[in-house]
């Protein structure tokens, strides 16, 4: 039913549109920091381009590996996670008040980037290994294998993290048992948590994240204070108007009036550089790599392979909403890096290496027919 | 795969649910890029602007004030480049920490350098925290400026008064202008952060030598750091003041006083220039104008000696006897009296139910006017002053201009007092009672005067009659043409006395000091006219009335008032001296020591 001379085309499609964004990522890492100090030996952009060639690698090994064998370990694997955010709390490298990374030499690696790709996957597998019915089934227990995930990562604390997470949460409940009683109760389960988690949250939240929280609402109010960020972040995606500022007169990013400019604000340097059209052309990207996943998700030959897919697109298309509602000062500010964008080595190869589970989806459906 | 257990049917729901999750995605980022184009596209404008507000930064350059010679062109004030510390607000994170570092670098006390953040409203104007950096502060400070953004060094002309606390009061002071000086016409539209006068000249010349600040407009980046100038529009210097005042005397004069409280005046009878116009205890304007401490400021306004009152225009003290030159005045020109009139003084004069002392115990015996005044007679004054009333020899005492402004070109100067019975009327609600004329006859009572007031008058009185204003400023040099403009003097009145009169006064004037109370003036150089006055500070005489005016310490002030030569006088001179009783005694050497100098130094031949 289906040209085996197409996928070829596909893929090609799917992974330049992927290069695509990259490649802007890069381009925006060096508009961001080409200025700074040159005292370490690579400059950003050097070693993102590093990164995305390891996760050309993870990309490939992800595409090759059959997504099935890979789901009859996601428990182990999930568990192994789990070990991971336990260590990260006693041995990780802490910044800015947050345990997040374990330091490997000189590569830092962030295990709750990670954490949110396996709980995609051990989800997936949940959902996928029987059909599931009645609220326990479809709700309870989903939750109770999100939660230890969940808690040490807001333990770190790591706002954003958390939140992909519960949102992956939620829509693989959505997908895996969509009906307005199975979401009801998903949705009063999240609530019935909230107060614990967040008293938990709250008081493991830095001054500096609560603050940021706090006057989210009103950035205008302390300028100079903690709205700062974002109100920068808004100055320097409408200063870029329709055209864009270039690199020369990006004055937000190049006099460092943006914080973060190579990783959560990276969005907000690229529409300052690239003004309303190169945000088009982004959005756009981003947009065509949204309907490939969902091809892929909906083609999916079985449920395995349609969760897993479909979860990646929640994952992603959940962190490049957040991420550029912060830049603009829609959502608070919590750490979510723009997918395929920041920099970030963690962030980078997982992306990657989910993509290349997609096409790992998408090979499984053509080899059917083979 | 045969191990699917998701059945076919089911797995059509699946696909269906997945269609709502990337309809939900879509439509979110559908609302995120609507958001966006609004952002970029209709506010783009909006935010442009604020880009700029962020980066662009306009700085004042403080301009250089006008120079300030004395009447010799010795310089008295001038610029020296200094370091100055800047911050700006709305570069600061945390005030907190600012504040403690500053502390812990330089010493500048934390609450202070909050109140100034406190006191600056918008927030990217600089605020100045400290001048006159030494070299290890600006080094010590430049290299933290990292962990404390917003603040700069700037390389700043600072006032400066090259002979520290010489003539500070009649100089003044610079500081930045204040909310309240704003609101003056003559400082509206400055900048907050301009470097005005405070006090003295500084103040009344602020417009003449204050210059034109420069503007520089630079990139900063969001530490505060410059980046690049984007332009400069230079200052331009304010004009230079050339004052009337001679520095060796004021420095003479000031030494004299030394640490006893009170002024010296003196002025140039022809014109009315101010060539000594001291007042001690002083203080250095140095470090009034370079930004003290609260704390400072605090033991310099509270000190009971009042170092910042300038006692020459702000010292309001009884003349004593040197009042009885304007009751003399009053008596030439009166019906009732005549110079040749004599009243016996046998130390005392009974007035009602009380006996006026005069300071001789036993008294003088009889007198004319001139002897009188030679002797400084008590008796004679008070028969004079009842004969002639209260309201004449205010007439008189109006015409020698006491009793209101000398007009100087200096802020806060007091008027004096000159009662009469329409005075006491008008401001105490009261009849005259003739006693209080007795009182007044001898400088005492409601009469209180200021030492310029004083030095005027003795110029009217050696020039025949013409009271000029006293001058300060003689000529304005131009900056940007280089002319000298010269202030011509101004006449502020005329005292309406036959010639004859006049001499009959000075004739007495010259008497006090070859046979009379001022002998201790007596010079062997040059004829000096003047006259002794004792200011009483407590009633120790009857009928006394508790004036406006009783000092604190009992001794009385010591008074001496002069000019010389007695024939083309060249200077007129007032000395006070608080608290050192006779006048004689302390306050007429000073004046002798200084009317020798000035006129051995200008090279005048001493009259033989």
């Amino acid at each position: 039913m289906i040209d085996s001379r197409i996928p070829d085309h596909f893929e090609w499609r799917f992974a330049l549109v992927a290069l695509g964004i990259l490649l802007l990522g890069v381009i925006s890492i060096y508009s961001a920091t080409h200025d700074l100090d040159k005292t370490g030996s690579l400059p950003m952009y050097g070693k993102q381009m590093i990164w995305i060639l390891v996760g050309m690698v993870a990309f490939l090994v992800a595409m090759a590996i059959d997504y099935h064998r890979l789901a009859s370990q996601a428990y182990l694997i999930y568990g192994l996670t789990l070990v991971m955010l336990v260590l990260v709390l006693f041995g990780g490298r802490s910044s800015r008040g947050a345990q997040r990374w374990f330091a490997l030499g000189p590569v830092a690696f962030q295990p709750s980037e990670v954490a949110k790709l396996v709980l995609v996957i051990v989800l997936a597998k949940y959902f996928a290994d029987v059909q599931r019915t009645g609220w326990i089934q479809q709700v309870i227990i989903p939750g109770l294998l999100t939660a230890p995930g969940l808690l040490l990562i807001l333990k770190q604390p790591d706002l954003g993290t958390a939140m992909s997470f519960t949102f992956i949460y939620l829509a693989m409940v959505l997908m895996g048992g969509f009906h307005a009683k199975t979401l009801g109760m998903a949705i009063l389960f999240t609530a019935m948590l909230f107060p614990f988690i967040w008293e938990l949250f709250w008081t493991s939240l830095h001054d500096y994240q609560r603050e940021r929280i706090l006057t989210f609402w009103d950035p205008t109010l302390d300028p100079a204070g903690k709205g700062y960020h974002t109100l920068q972040s808004q100055i320097a995606i409408g200063s870029g108007g329709l055209w864009g500022k270039g690199l020369d007169e990006a004055t937000q990013s190049r006099l460092r009036f943006l914080p973060e400019g190579h990783t959560d604000f990276i969005f907000a340097v690229f529409a300052e550089h690239w003004g309303f059209i190169g945000v088009a052309v982004l959005f756009a990207l981003f947009a065509v790599l949204i309907f490939l996943i969902a091809e892929i998700a909906f083609k999916a030959k079985d449920g395995m392979g349609l969760l897993l897919a479909g979860g990646i697109l929640a994952m992603l298309g959940f962190c490049l909403i957040v991420n550029v509602g912060m830049t603009m000062g829609v959502f608070p500010i919590v750490g979510i890096p723009l997918p395929l964008m920041s920099y970030g080595g963690t962030t980078t190869v997982t992306t990657m290496a989910a993509l290349g589970l997609l096409l790992n989806v998408k090979r499984r459906r053509l080899t059917l027919f083979y | 795969m045969s191990n699917v257990s998701v059945q076919p049917d089911d797995f059509k729901k699946l696909q269906r649910r997945l269609l709502y999750l990337r309809l939900g995605l879509l439509v979110g980022i559908f609302l995120i890029f609507s958001r966006l184009g609004y952002l970029q596209v209709i506010k783009g404008s909006y935010y442009r602007d604020l880009s700029e507000q962020n980066r662009v930064r306009t700085l004042n350059i403080r301009p250089a004030r006008g120079l300030i010679f004395d009447r010799q062109g010795e310089l008295l004030a001038n610029n020296v480049p200094s370091f100055n510390l800047y911050m700006t607000l709305e570069d600061i994170r945390d005030r907190e920490a600012l504040a403690a570092g500053l502390e812990h670098l330089i010493g500048l006390p934390s609450d202070e350098t909050k109140k100034r953040l406190a006191r600056q409203a918008r927030s990217y104007l600089p605020v100045l925290l400290k001048t006159g950096l030494t070299l290890r502060e600006a080094a010590l400070i430049e290299g933290h400026r990292l962990d404390l953004p917003g603040l700069r060094i700037q390389a700043e002309s600072q006032r400066s008064y090259v002979n520290g606390p010489l003539a500070g009061h009649l100089l003044g002071y610079v500081g930045e202008v204040s909310a309240e000086q704003q609101d003056e016409p003559a400082f509206a539209g400055l900048v907050q952060g301009s470097f005005v006068g405070k006090t003295g000249v500084e103040k009344t010349f602020d417009q003449v030598i204050r210059g034109k600040p420069g503007q520089k407009t630079v990139e900063v980046d969001a530490r505060g750091t410059e980046r690049k100038t984007l332009s400069v529009q230079e200052q331009t210097s304010g004009d230079d003041l050339y004052l009337s005042i001679d520095v060796p005397m004021q420095r003479m004069a000031e030494n004299l006083l030394g640490n006893e409280s009170g002024a010296v005046v003196a002025i140039d009878p022809n014109n009315g220039d101010v060539l000594v116009m001291a007042s001690r205890p002083t203080f250095d304007p140095n470090v009034l104008s370079h930004g003290i401490t609260g704390a400072v400021w605090e033991q310099i306004a509270n000190d009971i000696r009042h170092p910042l009152t300038n006692r020459a225009i702000q010292g309001q003290y009884p003349p004593g006897s040197t009042f009885k030159i304007m009751v003399a005045s009053a008596a030439l020109e009166s019906e009732r009296w005549s110079p040749e009139t004599r009243v016996h003084c046998a130390g005392a004069y009974p007035f009602g139910n009380h006996v006026f002392r005069d300071w001789k115990k036993g008294g003088h015996g009889s007198m004319d006017l001139e002897q009188a005044i030679v002797n400084s007679c008590d008796v004679y004054f008070y028969v004079l002053g009842n004969r002639i009333g209260v309201d004449a020899i205010a007439v008189a005492a109006h015409q020698y201009g006491l009793g209101e402004p000398t007009g100087v070109e200096l802020q806060g100067e007091r008027p004096g007092t000159v009662p009469s019975t329409e005075w006491k009327r008008k401001v105490r609600k009261e009849a005259w009672y003739p006693g209080e004329t007795i009182s007044v006859a001898i400088g005492q009572g409601y009469v209180t005067v200021t030492p310029l007031q004083m030095a005027a008058a003795m110029g009217a009185v050696a020039n025949g009659g013409t009271l000029y204003r006293p001058r300060l400023v003689r000529a304005i040099r131009e900056r940007s043409t280089g002319q000298l403009r010269d202030i011509p003097p101004v006449e502020r009145g005329e005292v309406p006395m036959r010639e004859n009169s006049f001499a009959i006064l000075q004739n007495a004037l010259q008497g006090v000091v070859t046979h009379g109370t001022g002998g201790r003036a007596k010079s062997k150089f040059v004829d000096i006219a003047g006259k002794t006055g004792t200011a009483q500070t407590v009633g120790a005489r009857p009928n006394f009335e508790k004036g406006q005016d009783i000092p604190k310490q009992f001794r009385d002030h010591a008074w001496f008032v002069a000019f010389a030569p007695v024939l083309n006088p060249r200077v007129a001179i007032a000395v006070i001296v608080e608290n050192t009783g006779h006048g004689g005694t302390f306050a007429a050497p000073i004046a002798k020591a200084l009317i020798e100098e000035y006129l051995k130094e200008h090279d005048r031949q001493p009259d033989s």
